[in-house]
């Protein structure tokens, strides 16, 4: 028999308290809950109740690089950070485009037990860009993929594209693009403007990631297929996806906390801790992604949570590897930048870090659903007026890049649901 | 006090000028029969270069021993750092052996300031050149050489000709002149300059010979051959064509004007031998205040308990400003 809990006064959405009974893996019962016998009772008033949430974007990085990550310690952080499901991106090592490997993987992610791990399937074989992986291996695999991406790599050659667009159709797939156009990005170390010239290191302007986008949303159009662009980052994106929304054409967008907080200022450090692609942007585009989540031209907030070893990022800023850590933290930032700053509500929140994700990845009939009777037991509690510390050797992850430590961060996850059983209790892991 | 040179964006006009006042009496000495001065005696300077740079690398050299210094010389080739050892582990091995001063050169712009900033290593460090970012000494030879011939900064017009993109010579003479009072024209393809040059203190022209009669200095920029892969510019005749120093444009110039290059040049690409050995040219005078610039660095950087430039509070200042990460970008 599983524990049953009996959460009091939690602000469901940010909304007024009510109780909620999780029992048998689902919300078995809620509103004014008197005693109910053989419970746990959970104290939640002032704290906010949320659909677990969702990461779209997650490098797990087993099998391959556990040094860095395992699925284990990978969704730990997770759940640790409030989610109860993630997409495992396919750049592995062996890469993620056989039904054997993500299977490998999605058994991983049960075994741990910390969250639903979805693995994500390459778009082509071993991210090379030349032809399709076997996409309906993957599909039709115990994992159930739908999701496919060469994330780390772009899909650039347009007719590879296409084909792929057409492709996932047959499964109601969805093409991740990692839109970054190859030939204008070669040994970019940074966002291209001034700062880029002054600092002397090679550009990665806006037009590579933008270029691809604009030929993507059309390709979508004429394929009429899913794209989902990752981890949008300029300001002229959210101008295409918006654009492309207005057109009614099947396009949905995520954003990175990271991009929602960070400018590329802090490449001035030459400190790779900030080295991660797409490069860290303008103070303008910080304000154009958080508009453009405020709207809901950006669907989801997507962590890319890409954790390193030490060595890789413990040198000069051109040999450092690119990515920094999310799970843990991407719920503070996007309250520090979205709901302190009164641009989102709580159930905003909701909609852009469970539903729509959950939507997006085809995984909307377990995930991101209502908190309401007979519904699947995926909560978070999460306290709004916690503040905390980032210490990078506290997390959970194995690896310590976080572009966070030493910084006061909104906020604290202190329950984390997952089907009813707790997998966080007081802020840790149960 | 400050302990490293970096860059020059970050030297201050007082700190400029006492580098090349010292470099002018360093000169004065160097014109006696017994060059070595005691001033650095039992002081270790490693040369670290993971590039190939013979003449900086010569030069450091040079001014180190004639300050008797102990040198030791580490390049990448043939060392641990051709077999993979990291920046840090080469760090923490020189300060183990107990170098002053480490004088870097690196393909990876930011290495020199990683070095110093990073927490790996206590020594001095002095940047020699790091990717397409910085040249600080470069700058200040330069600089040292303009000041002798032209007598001074204020109102003086300097024209860098070619390869900004890539030029951390550039980088260093635009900041490092502004600082001092010249005026700077960079000159090149508009392939050749960096996005976001309008914002730099300096003017920009795409026409060379629009900005040649104006020049007390011209400064021609090497550009390697393997740019015109890069399509940066047609071909080399077409380059030379419009952006080379020839005699025919070396006639434009006002009477007292002087050619300067950083060496190594490409005789015939952007500058043609009969410029490079004209009497304008004061390219091998340039080596030589190398030697005198690099001497004033070393000793103003290591000589007595405290160096004489800058300040130390104010650089840690900096680069805890950069590291903190900006909470509301907006």
């Amino acid at each position: 028999m599983s524990t049953t809990y009996l959460i009091k006064n939690a602000s469901v959405l940010g909304g007024d308290p009510q109780d909620l009974l999780l029992r048998d893996g689902i919300i078995a019962d809620a509103g004014s809950l008197g005693p109910v016998p053989g419970t746990v009772v959970i104290d939640a008033g002032g704290l906010i109740a949320l659909p677990g949430l969702v990461d779209l974007h997650t490098h797990l990085r087993e099998p391959g690089r556990e040094d860095a990550e395992t699925v284990d310690t990978g969704t730990r952080a997770a759940a640790l950070g409030g989610f109860t499901a993630v997409h495992a991106m396919a750049n592995t090592d062996p890469v993620a485009d056989t039904a054997g490997v993500v299977e490998q993987v999605w058994r991983l992610g049960r075994e741990a037990g910390h969250c639903d791990v979805f693995p994500v399937g390459a778009v082509t074989v071993g991210l090379k860009g030349e032809r399709l992986a076997e996409l309906g291996a993957m599909a039709d695999s115990a994992a159930r993929v739908r999701v496919f991406s060469d994330d780390g790599k772009c899909v650039s050659d347009a007719n590879l594209m296409r084909r792929a667009l057409e492709y996932v159709k047959a499964f109601d797939g969805v093409v991740a693009q990692h839109a970054q156009e190859p030939r204008l990005t070669e040994g970019a170390q940074m966002n291209e403007g001034e700062l880029s010239g002054l600092l002397g290191l090679a550009g990665w302007p806006a037009v590579a990631e933008e270029a691809i986008i604009a030929r993507d949303i059309l390709l979508a159009a004429h394929t009429k297929s899913r794209l989902h662009v990752c981890h949008v980052s300029t300001a002229g994106s959210v101008e295409l996806i918006r654009w492309a929304k207005s057109k009614g054409h099947p396009v949905t967008a995520e954003v990175t906390p990271h991009h929602l907080i960070l400018t590329e200022d802090l490449a001035k450090s030459y400190d790779p801790i900030y080295k991660v692609n797409p490069p860290l942007r303008s103070a303008a585009d910080v304000q154009a992604l958080r508009e453009g989540l405020a709207d809901g031209t950006i669907d989801a907030v997507a962590t890319d949570h890409a954790p390193h070893p030490q060595e890789d990022k413990d040198c000069e800023w051109a040999a450092a590897a690119m990515g920094m850590l999310g799970l843990e933290t991407a719920l503070s930032v996007v309250q520090q930048t979205m709901v302190d700053s009164g641009l989102m509500g709580w159930a905003d929140v909701a909609d852009r870090m469970s539903v729509r994700p959950a939507a997006i990845g085809q995984v909307d009939d377990r995930h991101g659903r209502p908190l309401a009777i007979g519904e699947p037991a995926n909560v978070v509690l999460v306290d709004p007026k916690a503040k905390r510390t980032v210490d990078r050797t506290a997390l959970a992850s194995l690896s310590q890049n976080t572009p966070y430590q030493g910084m006061e961060l909104p906020g604290a996850v202190v329950a984390t649901f997952l089907r009813g059983t707790a997998t966080v209790l007081d802020g840790k892991l149960a | 006090m400050k302990r490293h040179l970096l860059s020059t964006a970050d030297l201050s006009r007082d700190d400029a000028v006492l580098i090349l006042d010292t470099a002018e009496e360093i000169a004065r000495l160097a014109a006696r029969p017994i060059k070595k001065l005691p001033t650095l005696r039992g002081r270790t300077v490693v040369n670290l270069f993971f590039e190939d740079s013979t003449r900086t690398r010569t030069s450091f050299e040079v001014a180190a021993k004639r300050l008797s210094a102990d040198v030791i010389n580490f390049s990448a080739k043939g060392s641990s750092v051709s077999k993979g050892e990291s920046l840090k582990d080469t760090a923490l091995t020189l300060e183990a052996m107990g170098a002053d001063a480490v004088v870097v050169r690196h393909s990876a712009s930011g290495a020199a300031y990683r070095l110093a900033t990073a927490g790996w290593s206590s020594s001095h460090v002095v940047n020699a050149g790091d990717g397409t970012h910085e040249h600080p000494t470069q700058a200040l030879l330069d600089a040292f050489t303009m000041r002798r011939h032209l007598g001074g900064f204020e109102e003086r017009r300097v024209t860098v000709v070619g390869d900004v993109l890539h030029s951390r010579v550039a980088r260093s003479n635009v900041h490092l002149l502004a600082t001092l009072g010249a005026r700077v024209t960079l000159a090149a393809p508009p392939t050749l300059l960096p996005v976001g040059v309008e914002s730099w203190p300096c003017d920009v022209s795409y026409d060379l010979d629009a900005a040649i009669p104006g020049s007390d200095a011209i400064m021609m920029l090497r550009v390697q051959r393997e740019r015109m892969n890069g399509g940066f510019f047609p071909t080399q005749r077409e380059y030379s064509r419009r952006y080379g120093l020839d005699a025919q444009r070396m006639a434009k110039l006002p009477d007292k004007a002087i050619v300067m290059h950083p060496g190594p040049m490409v005789r015939g690409m952007e500058i043609s031998a009969a410029v490079a050995d004209s009497d304008r040219s004061v390219i091998v005078e340039q080596v030589a205040n190398g030697v005198s610039v690099r001497m004033a660095v070393l000793y103003l950087l290591l000589s007595g308990s405290e160096s004489a430039i800058g300040s130390d509070e104010g650089q840690a200042q900096n680069q805890h400003q950069n590291t903190e990460p900006k909470g509301a970008a907006a």
